[in-house]
């Protein structure tokens, strides 16, 4: 026991002796989020992204490798909006780092800069999984990525106030790139405004509503619920009536359900990457949106 | 107001030159600290600034360029907000007034139904001293399990603060677990006080709501006759390492088996935990971990019947040490749980005891010393095969060893005198099926051959509901 104490005990020195990082050590819980945070913070942050775009952030474990790198992290770049609820609050309370508990500069959610849509007056769990705060997944309408970018830039100045003009640059950079790119989406998006679309669940909401495409049915009957085959009969139903242009499909979805639908009512599937790293081609963040868009337009024709 | 705040910190900081002499650290980091909010009160107001001044811009060309398609432009002003105080956390759900600062409350219910072949009163595992009255499958028929009501939250920017009570079926309450923990020291480290599950092992500290099968491994039933809980502390420290590597120390009361409240005012023993994990690729993660927990027992009793029909009380003294190996592994393709998961886990325990073995016989003690090492495994897995549904399969094995027990070598008690402690190997092999229609029901059935008993196999069919109402909680890995 003596030697298993000095052990830890030596390893305690060590650590406290570590000499502070240059960079700020940044723990993004989404990979678009992580991906903003790189273009934002540059050659000063160190980014790790605690999921894919193959993952489903409703569901991820707290596990022991994200735990370190809470561990480890300066600065926490969450979804927010109670979408990683269930985990981040173990990965912080396990993290043993006070920087980045809520509350401190160490910690910012996205979507606490933003107004979010769907925002329930009442929340019951018969309604499936609602979001009480609002719908979280609110990155794909790029307008909030802007006001996103802003409020981060601010963070990383105020975290790392010795390279604030660093960030300030990078942020004036991006943001002109950004706007420029806004308004060539929306021009080469303009013949998908109105056009019918099914999604499976209710994270392309902002994506809808951004290029006004018009979501006539969603595969979930509540958030999170999966279809039972008499809803599937009725929408397969009410869909063959009023057929939609395309079904919406994120990377992570499990493609059962959309492809089911697909075969009864004869429309397309179209495989959406949701979130960086989505599909080969969404390897950034603009890429995201222009193969989101490419893709959405190839299924209109 | 940003001109007066800064004006007003001048002034302070001139104030604070000033005053040169006793001007202390605390006005210092105050001082430090508002310049810091100034500052990025500023520098947010700054970014909102420059996004305006980028839509503008993008505005102006669109306009310029394109008179007449003005309508995609616009819609970027119009949706874009300045961002809100960049610094504020997120706000919480919840009524206005002091109910904003409710704790998260969440409650489990749970129930039900077995079917035993044996009678669960005569439940034993055999060469193993009893751990508790909580052994075994529970009664028979439909019972009304352990209803669980979490209260949590953050008590100040230092302390943590959980209580988990259980009401159990027969109206009593019991406090699972009552807790501070800190989140604000530096270096990885955090302390832990109150009442709390040992991190030992990796099943320990998982609530009953959330275990995988009905009931836990038999190991952990008879060495800690559940599970094994510290009123005491508990300090750990995360490594600043890529690689998970979490050490751990614990102390408390000894309040449980097979540890013994003391007479004196100090603590009984404690336990020293390290683990380690990672990620191999991204559809695999693992934890694995040593644990050793050592305590004194004084007096520690249960009762026996000899062979000869002869009822006997017995209590052991002397230091009690345990070894916990524990290991387990998680997969999904991509880390993506939806569909397709699996779970293998595994853990070691042995326990060593050397002391002394009193036993009273007709109002007559006699004591002489007593040594045993004991172990124990089991080895389960998991495996989700459909969104909703997964299939487990656990087996359980035991070796009580072959204890040394002074007052039968010495010839002062006759063979036969404490059947309880007869060399055996007790097993359990147990099959599990549960339909989980959300993330918050779970329905379970399960079926073992249990033979800890070491005669009789019993037959045990459970079937078990689990629903969670309230705060969205959140599982360890």
């Amino acid at each position: 026991m003596n030697s298993l104490l000095k052990l830890s005990a030596a390893l305690l020195l060590a650590a406290l002796a570590l000499p502070a990082q240059a960079t700020i050590r940044v723990l993004a819980t989404t990979p678009e989020w992580a991906e903003l945070t790189r273009d934002l913070g540059g050659e000063k942050v160190d980014v790790y992204a605690a999921t894919s775009a193959f993952q489903d952030v409703h569901r991820v474990d707290a596990k022991p490798s994200l735990v370190s790198r809470a561990r480890n992290a300066d600065l926490v770049v969450a979804a927010g909006a109670e979408l990683e609820i269930g985990w981040l609050p173990v990965l912080l309370r396990e993290s043993g780092n006070a920087r980045i508990q809520p509350g401190n500069p160490g910690y910012f959610e996205a979507d606490a800069n933003l107004r979010l849509l769907e925002v329930p007056t009442a929340v019951d769990r018969s309604m499936g999984d609602v979001h009480p705060l609002g719908n979280p997944h609110a990155h794909l309408d790029p307008r909030n990525v802007a006001t996103v970018a802003a409020a981060l830039t601010a963070r990383l100045s105020a975290l790392d106030a010795a390279n604030a003009a660093y960030y300030q640059g990078r942020g004036s950079e991006f943001q002109s790139r950004w706007q420029s790119a806004i308004v060539r989406w929306e021009q080469q998006a303009a013949p998908l405004k109105g056009l019918p679309v099914v999604v499976i669940h209710r994270d392309q909401v902002y994506l809808c509503h951004w290029l006004g495409l018009q979501e006539v049915a969603a595969i979930e009957p509540k958030p999170g619920v999966p279809p039972s085959s008499s809803y599937l009969a009725e929408l397969v139903t009410r869909l063959t009536a009023a057929p939609p242009k395309m079904i919406l499909r994120n990377a992570y979805n499990d493609p059962k359900a959309a492809d089911w639908l697909s075969e009864r009512i004869h429309v397309p599937v179209v495989i959406l990457p949701y979130s960086v790293g989505g599909t080969p081609a969404a390897h950034d963040l603009f890429a995201l949106f222009d193969d989101t868009v490419a893709r959405l337009l190839g299924a209109a024709k | 107001m940003i001109r007066y705040k800064a004006i007003g910190v001048l002034r302070l900081l001139a104030l604070s030159v000033l005053a040169v002499a006793p001007a202390r650290a605390s006005e210092l980091s105050e001082l430090r600290a508002e310049l810091d909010a100034v500052k990025s009160a500023y520098q947010a107001q700054l970014g909102a600034l420059e996004v305006r001044v980028a839509q503008l811009e993008v505005q102006l060309a669109a306009a310029k360029s394109a008179p007449a398609s003005s309508a995609p432009a616009s819609s970027v002003a119009a949706e874009v907000q300045a961002p809100a105080a960049a610094m504020a956390p997120s706000p919480s759900g919840g009524g206005g007034g002091q109910n904003a600062f409710n704790p998260a409350v969440s409650v489990i219910l749970g129930g039900r139904y077995a079917q035993l072949s044996e009678d669960p009163a005569d439940y034993r595992i055999g060469g193993f001293m009893p751990a508790g009255d909580e052994l075994g499958p529970g009664p028979r028929g439909f019972t009304l399990g352990e209803s669980e009501l979490t209260l949590a939250a953050n008590v100040d920017p230092y302390f943590f603060a959980n209580l988990t009570t259980a009401i159990t079926g027969d109206n009593s309450i019991s406090v699972e677990e009552a807790y501070v923990k800190t989140i604000a020291l530096p270096s990885g480290l955090s302390l832990k006080a109150g009442r709390f599950f040992s991190g030992l092992g990796y099943v320990n500290e998982i609530h009953s709501h959330a275990w995988d099968f009905v009931d836990q491994p038999l190991v952990y039933q008879a060495m800690f006759g559940g599970q094994l809980a510290q009123d005491g502390a508990q300090l750990k420290w995360v490594a600043p390492t890529d690689l998970f590597v979490e050490l751990g120390a614990e102390t408390g009361n000894g309040k449980q088996f097979p540890r013994t409240r003391l007479a004196g005012n100090g603590l009984n023993g404690g336990a020293l935990l390290a683990h380690v994990g990672n990620d191999i690729g991204d559809s695999t993660s693992w934890r694995a971990g040593v644990s050793w927990l050592s305590a004194r027992a004084e007096g520690r009793s249960f009762s026996d019947v000899t062979a000869g029909g002869a009822p006997i009380e017995d209590g052991f003294s002397g230091d009690s040490r345990t070894w916990v190996l524990d290991g387990i592994l998680k997969w999904s393709p991509h880390g993506n749980a939806t569909v397709h998961s699996l779970k293998l886990q595994a853990e070691y325990l042995q326990r060593s005891e050397d002391g002394q073995l009193a036993a009273t016989i007709s109002q007559l003690t006699l004591a002489a010393p007593f040594r045993s090492r004991q172990s124990g495994w089991y080895l389960q897995g998991v495996y989700q095969f459909l969104p909703r549904w997964r299939v487990g399969a656990r087996y359980d094995a035991l070796d009580s060893g072959t204890p040394y027990i002074g007052l039968l070598h010495s010839g002062a008690l006759p063979a036969g005198s404490f059947p309880g402690l007869a060399p055996a190997t007790p097993s359990r092999v147990s099959l599990m099926f549960d339909w989980n229609p959300s993330e918050f029901t779970r329905l379970r059935a399960q079926y073992a051959w249990d033979d800890a008993r070491p005669d009789n196999r019993d037959r045990q069919l459970l079937l078990q509901y689990l629903y969670s109402i309230g705060a969205h909680g959140a599982h360890k890995f």
